[in-house]
């Protein structure tokens, strides 16, 4: 029966090849980054992170919020406990009500989610020609193509071709569906200076920030992949042990 | 002093059974259950699917205790778990990816009863049992997918009970009833959280009934011929708990390989995205096992007579799962297994090409090439059940049978797996 399923999938992979090849749109294929984090045993490189956190802090968060981050997390990207209190007391937050029922401002703590940039979307919207720019803590898992599309976007910008219609205000981008982006170009050579010397190019700091980025999606992906080698591990011993004793004891019957 | 006594557990084991025979009922159905010698792998997928059933119903407990099922707050809580709760990224990735490994356990699980008829006499209740748990699976799945509150959940559940709306006058009134409002919203999520959560114990009480009709005649087999006797058989244990469970670890290996590393390969990156009523994802599209009847719902573009395209791709996807109901009698041929009937051995795979094909149409945007291929593979699907099933079995004339079990295994002319190994010359 096995060989019957090979022939049937390569038999509808036949039927179907041309039919998949006509689906293709204009869009070129998205850049492919080698990002250490893929495969069984890609990790995080901190330094990365912590230089895509800067990119973060210094560009994008004047527009993108990332809601589902706290100045705690930052821990795990290599910042001590005083260094993640001194990046949380460098923002104001809204507590409160006091003892009076105001509102107040003070220093943020580690314990603080992350503050985004505005108050709400209608500001954002107000703030940015009517477009609200998208929350970024799980940009990567929430687009196809992860952080090569947003490595793409980030760095995919053009020229409109020639007779392209463009809209007041947009900016043409190669891999944005539709080609026509809200958001103007974000990185410019030397938009950040890197304490660690790494010289500031538009895709040294896009790659960083997509790491960063890939990380506030997926803060657990280093556990994972670590737990997930041993469980396999774990498991192809087992099947071995499992396979040898179903022999010995189907041996009688054969 | 008794209890140090030989014989004590055995004396209170019998004290028991007298009363209530669990042990006699396990020995009985365990030890002394007779099943047939000759069993491939294709016959691990029954007892794969009830683990993974156990999988899922264990961590979804888990997760229910971290989930808040709130339109406001569904999304956040999902992703408290993923961050902040321990170890509830592994929770959450194992019951997502579950759902996945369930349906493709049991879609090949119920191709393997296709081919080789384990549907026919006397199983056609175990069969239907076992469309019903198809069906139960169908819903809860449905409902799962929901409760993240992502926007191809939203979407996903708008589309899917909008479906009611094609019954004619009284569809509207059941469309607002199932949504507690005019909409989907809070009342939607919080009921199909609480149906999500019952509805596996149903599956399980299914899933018991299926057991009990499965026992009643036993396992069919490869060759699809019934046992005569003791020389046919081997019991349950340990042939075959050996058997499952080297078949279990293996599929805990690719069940592994996504939860670590591919956990949203199967999964729609939209769902990443807060629900967002005032937006249209540009493609919604159900995850991968609904595929195929999402395409046969889309697949009618023009009215038949007075019924609307709407409501005739509604009534064709929910045939395509009900028409199974009656396959023990739309096949008429009396020979159980594909081995020995040279035709239907062919025309089989032509079905698992169907419905592959139906995927892949559900999976594209309705244009074009899409539209035609999904036509041709919804009008093929009827045809091979309606008309195919019944003809196949008239026309066709069946190798004829090996004598017994044992006498087919033990002359070495039916290996185990080599389906088209012919059995003795006609």
């Amino acid at each position: 029966m096995l060989k019957h399923v090979l022939a049937a999938a390569v038999l509808s992979a036949a039927i179907l090849a041309p039919a998949l090849a006509c689906a293709a749109d204009e869009t070129p294929p998205l850049p492919h980054q080698e990002w250490s984090f893929y495969g069984v045993f890609g990790t995080y490189d901190p330094a990365s992170l912590q230089r895509g956190f800067q990119v973060y802090k210094e560009v994008c968060s004047v527009c993108h919020p990332v809601k589902h981050l706290y100045f705690r997390d930052l821990a795990e990207i290599g910042y001590s406990e005083d260094e993640v209190k001194a990046i949380a007391a460098g923002y104001q937050v809204t507590d409160g009500p006091n003892d009076e029922g105001q509102m107040y401002q003070r220093a943020g703590r580690p314990s603080d989610p992350i503050p985004g940039p505005f108050p709400n979307d209608q500001a954002a919207r107000a703030a940015n020609n009517g477009a609200l720019p998208p929350d970024l803590s799980m940009i990567v898992k929430a687009r196809p193509g992860g952080p090569n599309y947003v490595y793409g976007i980030l760095t995919g910008y053009k020229e409109a071709p020639t007779g392209f219609k463009m809209l007041e205000g947009m900016n043409y981008s190669e891999y944005f569906p539709g080609h026509q982006i809200a958001m103007p170009p974000p990185l410019s050579d030397g938009a950040v200076t890197f304490a660690d010397g790494t010289p500031a190019t538009v895709p040294q700091m896009a790659h960083d920030v997509v790491s960063f980025l890939t990380w506030a999606a997926e803060p657990n992906l280093d556990d994972r992949h670590r737990t997930g080698l041993k469980v396999i591990l774990f498991l192809v011993v087992a099947a071995g042990v499992f396979y040898a004793a179903k022999r010995k004891i189907w041996a009688s019957i054969h | 002093m008794a209890d140090t006594r030989p014989g004590a557990t055995a004396r209170i084991i019998r004290w028991i059974d007298y009363r209530l025979p669990f042990v006699q009922f396990l020995n009985h159905e365990l030890n002394e259950y007779p099943t047939p010698r000759n069993l491939s792998y294709w016959w691990n997928y029954g007892s794969l699917s009830g683990i993974v059933l156990v999988i899922m119903i264990v961590t979804g407990i888990i997760l229910a205790t971290q989930y808040t099922p709130s339109s406001d707050l569904a999304f956040d809580s999902v992703e408290r778990i993923m961050r902040d709760v321990n170890y509830g990224w592994l929770v959450r990735y194992v019951h997502m990816n579950g759902g996945s490994m369930f349906f493709a356990i049991v879609y090949i699980h119920l191709f393997r009863g296709l081919y080789y008829g384990s549907y026919k006499t006397p199983r056609e209740l175990l069969w239907i049992l076992g469309v019903i748990i198809l069906l139960l699976l169908i819903a809860t799945a449905f409902m799962g997918y929901v409760l993240p509150w992502g926007q191809m959940s939203y979407w996903a559940a708008t589309v899917i009970t909008n479906l009611f709306s094609a019954i004619p006058i009284i569809g509207p009134g059941i469309v607002t009833f199932l949504w507690g409002g005019f909409a989907v919203g809070d009342p939607t999520l919080h009921r199909f959280y609480a149906l999500h959560y019952l509805l596996p114990f149903v599956i399980v009480a299914v899933v018991l009934l299926h057991l009990v009709a499965l026992h009643r005649h036993g396992s069919n087999n490869p060759l699809g011929i019934d046992h005569k006797g003791p020389q046919d058989t081997i019991p349950f244990h340990p042939y075959y708990t050996i058997k499952d469970l080297f078949g279990l670890t293996v599929f805990l290996l690719i069940y592994a390989f996504f939860v670590f590393y591919a956990p949203n390969f199967l999964g729609e990156p939209d769902n990443y995205i807060p629900a967002n009523p005032m937006q249209t994802p540009n493609h919604i599209v159900p995850e991968w096992y609904l595929l195929p009847y999402y395409a046969i719902l889309r697949s009618i573009t023009f009215p038949i007579l007075f019924v609307s395209s709407k409501l005739a791709g509604v009534i064709l996807a929910f045939s395509s799962i009900f028409i199974l109901f009656f396959l023990p009698w739309l096949d008429t041929s009396p020979v159980r297994s594909a081995r020995f009937r040279p035709i239907y051995k062919w025309v089989f795979w032509l079905l698992v090409i169907d419905v592959v094909a139906l995927g892949w149409v559900g999976a594209n945007p309705p244009e074009g090439i899409v539209v035609t291929i999904g036509q041709i593979a919804t009008f093929y699907y009827f045809i091979h059940m309606l008309i195919l099933f019944p003809l196949i079995g008239k026309l066709e004339r069946p190798r004829p049978l090996p004598s017994s079990i044992s006498a087919a295994v033990l002359s070495g002319g039916a290996r185990l797996g080599s389906a088209g190994a012919p059995m003795a010359k006609p």
